[in-house]
């Protein structure tokens, strides 16, 4: 089983959920393993007590230069529609972190100049908790795509957790790599806060979900402040409700040091318990 | 006419209920920016009306003209993104998976592959509480987040900045280290980090910074939820004196912080004798002297 | 020498843009011959990713000895420039190109490179 944790906004809560439920679920003795798809800021080791187990490296394909047989005509540069290669009166000059690797310059290139090798755009990292395993991906600064970590990430994670449960920490937003987070998952769960940000961003990230068709749910957070609008926003279109969580200071306590909640707080293992609950159902 | 751009790296810090209490207070001696595109929410604090909607056109999709188109399928055989499809009978470009690369219409012997602009999303000029405009903009489904859209949004309002006499352009930029906020940061007279003290609030303050350090910008901190652990905030402290980056002020865990905000309120109209409402006007003029 | 400048106008009155990459206009001033001349930067506009660096080759192509411009080049942009002769000067940002041109010459600019 895969499930997704999103969320349209930031900071509404998806890796404070998503490092605590995969504990608790561990604690209760089943297979699971958390993955941290927010390559650009994976923050979910700061919450886990974890020894790395296992670094890869994440790499894309990117044409390089040979210079032997280059003319330097410079068709490759007027076939790259991303202003990855510039030529340059004497030399040619790759931009890998603008690739998109559609191999379109080295496969039309006539002297067979640019041959496309792997290069690095970041690390796929895994750990171990004393409870179950916990896998990150972490784009490089200066990278700007995000998706094919994303992608590699994933897959990292379900070619080798082929049976535990698969919990996906996405990236914040309703663009491309969120939609990469969430496509190939049997159920998205969207975290938000009852506030009017917190309902603006759950209407994008549920049109978001409803392209995609994708089973969803939602968990309201910091439940007690704020107002109704994402109770009624969800009652009126039939989205479950699947827990609320209670705004509670002690619980940005324990945050702010990197703890886990539930261990301290009760009412937020009976939310865990709610979203446990949940997942049961939806695997009958 | 100065621009001050609000950063955070990561989000939940305050950036937005901030920029936007900061353009409240300066009225129309300024001119408010939305360039989190992707989640837009400042335009909730400020009452934006959502005026002069523009469309907003980026990236092109490959479309396969169905009676020229022999279905040889060339074109499929180049395609790395797996983007084009034999659907009954005929081949077809699968628009979200298309990656704008235009190798497939480069291939094709019949010239049956036109590269269509897709509209990728909406731009507004809107007028907000006390008697200024908002630029800001929402990106379509599935559209890349490029940056291009929020270098438009910039520059939309500097132009009305300049035309208006608008002494400062207040810009909530975009979260991450990507793009987006390369984009929101170009240009800008002075970045304010919104952080917050907690272990994730220093992680993602390091990471942004060192952006803001490659361009070369001057910029200040402001510590949200200082009180919520004092500990953390003095390593944010040390972190700061150590990059040489001004604070401006701190403060503390607050929930009406996040009353103001399900009124739609700024925290300035929320309760404006309130000791937060005072320290955020403080830390506005201690920014502004930050730009003399 | 030849110097650019990153501009918002084509006059010495004109504003400097602060930007390298998608700035408005480059002005290329000529000490020799005393004049200006402008070229603009328009087709940026539609590119979504890579703008410094075409603009890196517009700028080089015009063979200058200095550039002059506000926040600098990104790190891409400057691959490109560190590869040329020319030496780009930054600071300029909020001034004219006239101040920025007299700042220059009393060195109170900074090199970025």
């Amino acid at each position: 089983m895969k499930i997704t944790i999103a969320s349209g906004k930031g900071g509404t809560g998806k890796t404070t959920i998503s490092t605590n439920l995969a504990s608790y679920i561990a604690d209760m003795g089943s297979n699971v393993v958390l993955t941290d798809l927010d390559v650009e800021e994976p923050n979910s080791a700061l919450f886990l007590k974890t020894e790395l187990v296992h670094t890869q490296i994440s790499n894309k394909m990117v044409p390089t230069w040979e210079s032997e047989a280059c003319t330097l005509c410079g068709e490759c540069a007027k076939n790259c529609n991303f202003n990855a290669i510039v030529a340059m009166p004497s030399e040619i000059l790759v931009f890998a972190e603008l690739c998109h690797s559609c191999y379109a310059c080295s496969e039309l290139c006539p002297t067979d100049s640019l041959p496309m090798i792997p290069t690095r755009i970041g690390e796929i990292k895994e750990f171990k908790t004393k409870t179950f395993p916990f896998i990150e991906g972490r784009l490089d600064l200066g990278q700007e795509m995000a998706v094919p970590l994303i992608t590699q990430t994933i897959k990292y994670t379900c070619d080798k957790y082929k049976k535990h449960i698969k919990i996906f920490d996405a990236p914040p937003g309703t663009s491309c790599p969120v939609i990469e987070a969430s496509k190939n998952s049997d159920f998205v769960i969207l975290i938000t806060e009852a506030t009017p940000f917190g309902l603006n961003d759950l209407i994008l990230a549920v049109e978001t979900m409803k392209v995609l068709k994708k089973k969803f749910g939602v968990i309201i957070n910091r439940y007690g402040i704020g107002d109704n609008s994402v109770e009624e926003y969800c009652k009126k279109e039939n989205i479950p409700i699947i827990t609320k969580v209670k705004n509670d200071k002690e619980v940005a306590k324990l945050y702010s040091k990197g703890e886990l909640i539930y261990k301290k707080i009760e009412h937020f293992k009976d939310s865990l318990d709610d979203i446990v609950t949940f997942i049961g159902e939806l695997n009958a | 006419m100065r621009e001050i751009v609000v950063i955070s790296g990561k989000g939940g810090t305050g950036k937005t209920s901030l920029s936007a209490a900061f353009a409240y207070l300066e009225g129309n001696n300024a001119l408010a920016c939305d360039c989190d595109v992707d989640a837009a929410n400042m335009h909730l604090l400020l009452d934006a009306n959502f005026k002069n909607q523009r469309d907003f056109y980026s990236g092109e999709v490959a479309l396969i003209d169905q009676d020229i188109c022999t279905n040889c399928g060339a074109c499929a055989d180049v395609c790395r993104f797996d983007a084009i499809h034999v659907q009954d009978e005929q081949h077809k470009v699968d628009p979200i998976s298309c990656e704008d690369c235009h190798y497939c219409s480069k291939v094709c012997q019949q010239n049956a592959i036109e590269m269509k602009i897709q509209k990728a999303g909406d731009i507004y000029t809107s007028d907000i509480k006390n008697g200024t405009q908002m630029v800001h903009a929402k990106l379509g489904f599935g559209a890349e987040n490029s940056g291009k859209l929020v270098a438009k949004v910039k520059q939309d309002a500097k132009i009305l900045a300049l035309q208006k006499n608008r002494a400062y352009v207040i810009t909530d930029g975009s979260p991450g280290i990507g793009c987006p906020v390369i984009s929101s940061l170009s240009g800008a007279n002075l970045v304010v980090l919104v952080t917050e003290a907690t272990v994730s609030g220093i992680h993602d303050l390091q990471r942004v910074f060192k952006l803001v350090k490659t361009f070369n910008l001057k910029a200040v901190c402001i510590i949200n939820k200082y009180d919520l652990n004092k500990n953390m905030t003095k390593k944010i402290e040390q972190f700061l004196r150590k990059e040489d980056i001004g604070l401006v002020g701190k403060l503390p865990y607050d929930e009406n912080f996040t009353k103001a905000l399900a009124k739609a309120q700024t925290i300035i109209e929320y309760d404006k004798n309130s000791e937060l409402a005072n320290l955020v006007k403080k830390q506005w003029n201690k920014i502004k002297e930050n730009l003399k | 020498m030849k110097i650019v400048f990153t501009a918002k106008g084509s006059d010495w009155d004109s504003p400097m843009d602060a930007r390298f990459g998608r700035m408005e206009m480059l002005v290329t001033y000529d000490e020799e011959t005393d004049t200006l001349k402008t070229i603009s930067n328009d087709e940026t506009d539609s590119m979504e990713h890579g703008a410094g660096l075409q603009t890196s080759k517009k700028v080089l192509e015009l063979n200058p000895d200095i550039i002059i411009t506000g926040n600098g080049a990104g790190n891409k942009a400057l691959e490109i420039l560190k590869r040329s002769n020319v030496k780009m000067y930054i600071g300029a940002g909020d001034m004219t190109l006239k101040e920025a041109y007299t700042a220059y010459k009393n060195n109170k600019l900074q090199l970025q490179y």
